[in-house]
């Protein structure tokens, strides 16, 4: 990184603060602190699983190698032996001008406590690049650097910079390729700055609540949801200690993005750099394993590809159409190997297999017959004569028997015997352990998983304890004969999540369940004449925020919500004997938190009232119009507190008015006596009365009954409201 | 030691990674490395040359593994072995007159068992090296000596070894002698290197005529030189520069041949065939050259080629020493072919919903190729200008002869390389 050398040699004379310049240093998180790569996590931590035959960790590094980072400190945390060895042993310890520091942690369970640890090691002393160890990248670091030390300069609160990406989302499934959920970002366009972080937008139905301030401080921002989330952070020290201030940042994204943007009394500021020849991903689910394995073997990630040794990955040639095949493999002449494979050193392929996109890693046997098709299959795999492996993850050490099947998305971790022509279910996950009970929702999991800080020690005792029903029956009969595992039951609520995120594709099933329910939501959207998208490319459904008729429907629904909330509370004070100004306090409250007017308000308590004087038992109509009598009596003081404006009044009438339509018709022969008494009570003024008579004077004749039948006490009125002028 | 080895490991990184680009600055590098791996080599008493080839072999092997695409660090290894071979030669023609006390001890003390076969040839050999170093390298002289050349040095060496310690001091003196002449040798080449372009540039004037058009694709520090050269001789003629896609150095080449003041026109790729009638000359850089003639070339340049047979326009190519290629070429549009990140061609966001895996089938249907050489066959190179003249393609394994020495090509023991 020479270019950025010299800005800060250049700098050193002006700032006396950057005398001595600092390494650049990088904080590699290598664990992910979730529990989708299960079960294959519980044997091998996610950052050594080889991604086309090489452990993630390794692409990590090779990046930041080449990037120009000179300390990273690599916080292992489950199975903190297994990476610390790897690391040992690796060529990264030995190379020159890049120094690898292991921090071993047993007992955190978020990336909030790996980095309050790192804080309290007082490791870091400038900027840093924060990473996870399963992230894919060739991106030039000099500029984002350049950018975001630029950038502290002028404001020392712009403590980070994210790195962001293009890409589009399924216009389906509403995921991104990576198979993570849909992400919303809004972003000052001139200052790139970031200004809202929105992961999880399903439950929102289209709708994004983005703050008013936001807008107003704002003269423009950009709201995308085309962009991915690179998870590669370029942080100022502050960073960590910010972490140690908020002790209940645990995730990076969830807790900490989002706590920065909301909180504005710090006034900290998150910044985005988007990049856009270059590479960068990160491995989250077994989706995303699919498809940045595919984008390498594509060479997105050029030069870590396999034909390129950057870590320790034995030599690999490429060949027509992306084949990529390592030394010493025994190939039958009859097998044939289709496009984007990639074989492993040592590798046995019998006669008449095929293989199409799929890697293959170090000294597996594959007998003759064999189909494989879109797998992973990775080191000292044995697969006999005629199995049919689709779309599936085979770890080290598997042995699939004589014509075996494995259907798409299926998971066998280390060690798993599968019997003779057994047959595995789709998105069935097998391994040697059994699966723990103590399994929350996967959402809880992924940043609280408590066992995978202790998971190596502890895994297999608080297993051996479990009961569950499939465990009761022998393995044997669970893989067919002579089979070596135990499968896994999908957790409630995951089943959902199961074709999203596995490495199968999606079933054309699924696909068409989505499509008809996109096509349900455009329709729905056409029917409200408003399907504006902001990019053109955008599928409407997803952006209604700037939709009218989204906020009507959506304001109607909160109205009968607040309806029901006022009858709740005016019940509860009827029932309990709460005073009037108590009353009014709570009905503010609901008020303000409804975001509804005053009038509103008046009749949303008259409509309670009226409710309550029907509820009281009554014989006769005379006694229901006393009851009512008597309660607007003893709650005339409420009533009139939110009918102070005629226009007030006026919504009580014409809530009466549609009770006596549609809901207590109970109540539409007393309606003049009703209305008679409000005025009695000073609920209600004349020129209200007046004013809605002469409101409906154009109305249709239905409309009318109600006029008609106070048109005595209306003519009452006008006689009287004459002889005073 | 441990600095050398910091220094290797250090230089195997970076051509793994490929931050070393562009096949000059890997030769000079190589070179230098090289240099200093002798130089902190320590020789032996005996065998000092097969010291200094095993040393030269092992570090060569694993660059050449590190990116057997770059075949400049392969020719580099290759000519430093070759240099070795012939100074140690030199040495011994020089001390051949101690040559017959030597040849009697020989049968005795061969501590070296693979030595024992090339005894019996010692006699022969040493005559045969004796008569090689007299004239300069032909391509005669190759065919028939090398293959006993290596065992001249040990034989001979091993030999003066037995002689016992009152020869000592004449042999470290020897031994120093060696490396100083090896080290001294090795700099001449990585002079040659660094002033191939001035010498190919030199040349210029011999083929550019006054008013001529000539045709370039891409960016070449060679053509760039040899273009300003003409230039600086006066003679007024125009380039046609074809941007050369994705890399689009052929912007960059405009850009400095316009800042020395030539003529320049630049061009589309597709538009090469539609200008190559107004063209009377096609100049280019290379990749490499093969033994065969043909040339590994930077994209494009097929096309280049066979636009200019087609109108019988000269097909010329540039290329220092260093490019030359000792090996031929098999399947080279794919073994000896880089393929990039398919970045450079279009933008990964824009297209990332053609990329996405998780519906269909699961395959890819878009495919990016990016590949970053072409394989011009001899057939279609008018001529090769190298820093030591002007030669026809047919003639480029003569040449190579010159430069290499048979058993060098392999520099892996056991495997053939590359291909």
């Amino acid at each position: 990184m020479p270019p950025q050398r010299k800005g800060a040699a250049a700098r050193v004379s002006e700032d006396t603060e950057d005398l001595t310049r600092h390494p650049l240093q990088a904080i590699l998180l290598a664990d992910s602190f979730a529990t989708k790569f299960r079960p294959i996590t519980l044997e091998r931590p996610k950052v050594l699983l080889p991604l086309v035959n090489v452990p993630m960790i390794d692409y990590t590094l090779a990046w930041l190698e080449s990037a120009g980072v000179e300390e990273v400190f690599v916080f292992c945390c489950a199975h903190s032996k297994q990476v610390i060895e790897y690391l040992e042993k690796s060529e990264w310890i030995l190379q020159p001008n890049f120094s690898v520091v292991t921090i071993e942690s047993h007992n955190s369970v978020s990336a909030g406590d790996a980095l309050r640890l790192i804080y309290e090691r007082n490791v870091i002393n400038g900027d840093f690049i924060l990473i996870s160890g399963d992230t894919v990248s060739n991106m030039s670091l000099t500029q984002v650097i350049q950018e975001h030390k630029e950038r502290r300069k002028k404001d020392s609160n712009a403590v980070m910079t994210m790195v962001i990406k293009q890409s589009k989302l399924s216009p389906i499934t509403h995921q991104s390729r990576l198979g993570t959920d849909e992400l919303f970002l809004a972003i000052d366009p001139q200052t790139k700055q970031l200004l809202f972080y929105e992961e999880k937008t399903d439950n929102l139905r289209g709708i994004i609540p983005l703050d008013n301030a936001l807008l107003g401080d704002n003269p423009s921002i950009c709201l995308h949801n085309d962009k991915q989330d690179c998870y590669i952070d370029i942080c100022s020290q502050e960073v960590l200690s910010l972490f140690t201030d908020n002790f209940d940042y645990q995730h990076l994204r969830r807790h900490f993005v989002k706590g920065l943007l909301v909180d504005d009394i710090m006034g900290y500021k998150i910044f985005t750099h988007e990049i856009h020849s270059s590479y960068a991903a990160r491995i989250d689910n077994y989706r995303s394993y699919d498809t940045i394995s595919k984008d390498i073997i594509q060479r997105w990630t050029y030069p870590f590809v396999p034909d390129v040794m950057f870590s320790g990955n034995s030599a690999t040639h490429l060949e027509r159409e992306g084949m990529y095949r390592a030394s010493e493999i025994e190939q039958s002449r009859s097998a044939r190997i289709g496009t984007f494979t990639v074989i492993g050193k040592g590798t046995r392929i019998g006669n008449n297999s095929n293989i199409s996109n799929s890697v293959i890693g170090k000294g597996c046997s594959i007998g003759s017959n064999v189909s494989i098709t879109g797998s992973y299959i990775w080191d000292s795999v044995t697969i006999e004569d005629g199995c049919d492996i689709r779309h599936a993850i085979i770890c080290d050490g598997v042995v699939i028997k004589s014509g075996a099947a494995l259907e798409p998305g299926v998971v066998l971790s280390f060690n798993v015997v599968i019997g003779q022509q057994f047959i595995v279910p789709s998105y069935s996950k097998v391994s040697l352990y059994q699966q723990p009970t103590v399994e929350d929702s996967d959402e809880e999991l992924e940043y609280a998983d408590n066992s995978s800080g202790t998971v190596d020690s502890s895994i297999t005792c608080t297993m051996d304890t479990l009961n569950r029903e499939m465990m009761s029956e022998t393995p044997a009969s669970q893989l067919g004969p002579g089979g070596v595992g135990h499968v896994w039951s999908i957790c409630e609520g995951g089943h959902e999540e199961e074709w999203r995120h596995s490495v199968a594709p999606i079933p054309a099933d699924k696909l068409a369940e989505a499509t008809q329910s996109l096509e349900d939501d455009l329709e729905f959207l056409n029917l409200d004449g408003n399907a504006l998208s902001t990019s053109g490319e955008l599928k409407p459904g997803r952006n209604g925020t700037d939709s009218e008729d989204d906020d009507a429907e959506d304001s109607r629904d909160d109205s009968i919500y607040y309806e029901k909330e006022v009858e709740a509370t005016f019940l509860r004070a009827v029932n309990e004997n709460i005073k009037v100004p108590d009353v009014i306090l709570e009905m503010n409250s609901l008020r303000l938190s409804y975001n509804m007017t005053s009038a509103d308000c008046a009749g949303a308590i008259f409509y309670a009232m009226m409710k309550q004087a029907l509820e009281i038992p009554h014989a006769t109509a005379g006694e229901l119009r006393k009851n009512a009598a008597s309660i607007i009596d003893a709650w005339n003081n409420l009533l009139k507190f939110y009918s102070k404006e005629i226009d007030d009044q006026i919504e009580v009438i014409m809530k009466f008015e549609e009770m006596c339509l549609e809901s207590v018709k109970e109540f539409s022969p007393h309606f003049s006596q009703i209305l008679h008494i409000l005025y009695d009570k000073d609920i209600l003024e004349e020129d209200a009365i007046l004013r809605w008579a002469d409101e409906k004077k154009d109305a249709e004749e239905s409309d009318k009954v109600f006029v008609k039948q106070s048109e005595k006490l209306i003519q009452w009125l006008r006689e009287a409201s004459e002889e005073e002028d | 030691m441990p600095d050398v080895q910091a220094l290797v490991n250090d230089f195997l990184i970076k051509l793994k990674k490929r931050k070393i680009e562009g096949s000059q600055a890997t030769a000079r590098h190589t070179a230098e490395l090289l240099r200093s791996v002798i130089s902190q080599q320590r020789v032996p008493y005996t065998n000092q040359a097969a010291a200094l080839i095993d040393a030269v072999r092992a570090v060569g092997e694993k660059l050449i593994a590190a990116n057997p695409v770059e075949l400049a660090v392969g020719n580099i290894v290759r000519r430093v072995l070759h240099i070795i071979r012939e100074e140690d030669l030199s040495l011994t023609t020089a001390a051949i007159a101690g040559l017959n006390l030597s040849a009697a001890s020989d049968g005795d003390d061969d501590d070296d068992g693979e030595q024992d076969e090339h005894t019996v040839l010692s006699a022969a050999a040493v005559a045969a090296a004796a008569r090689s170093t007299l004239r300069p390298p032909s391509l005669q002289t190759l065919l028939e000596d090398i293959p006993e050349s290596a065992a001249i040095p040990r034989t001979s060496s091993s030999g003066g070894d037995s002689e016992g310690k009152s020869k000592s001091a004449d042999k470290s003196s020897r031994t120093r002698r060696l490396k100083h002449d090896v080290i001294e040798a090795v700099n001449e080449l990585i002079q040659d290197i660094t002033s191939c372009h001035e010498q190919i540039a030199e040349q210029a004037i011999e083929h550019i005529h006054q008013n001529e058009v000539i045709l370039t694709l891409g960016s070449s520090k060679t053509v760039l030189e040899f273009l300003y050269a003409a230039k600086e001789k006066k003679r007024s003629f125009r380039v046609f520069v074809a941007e050369g896609a994705p890399r689009y150095q052929g912007h960059l080449l405009a850009k400095e041949l316009v800042a020395r003041g030539l003529q320049t026109t630049l061009i589309t790729d597709s538009a090469v065939f539609a200008i190559i009638s107004r063209v009377n000359m096609v100049i280019v850089g290379a990749h490499a050259v093969m033994a065969n003639g043909g040339v590994i070339a930077p994209v494009g340049l097929n096309m280049v080629a066979l636009a200019a047979q087609k109108h019988a326009v000269p097909f010329v190519v540039l290329a220092g020493s260093h490019k030359l290629c000792p090996l031929y070429p098999h399947n080279p549009e794919v073994l000896l072919n880089e393929l990039r990140s398919p970045s450079e061609l279009l933008d990964f966001g824009e297209f990332s919903d053609c990329l996405d895996f998780g519906s269909g089938t699961g395959s890819p249907l878009l495919h990016v190729v990016n590949p970053a050489f072409d394989y011009v066959p001899p057939k279609l190179v008018s001529l090769f200008i190298t820093d030591t003249g002007g030669h026809n393609p047919s003639y480029m394994y003569r040449l190579i002869a010159d430069y290499y020495s048979a058993d060098d090509l392999v520099v892996r023991r056991r495997n053939a390389l590359g291909n």
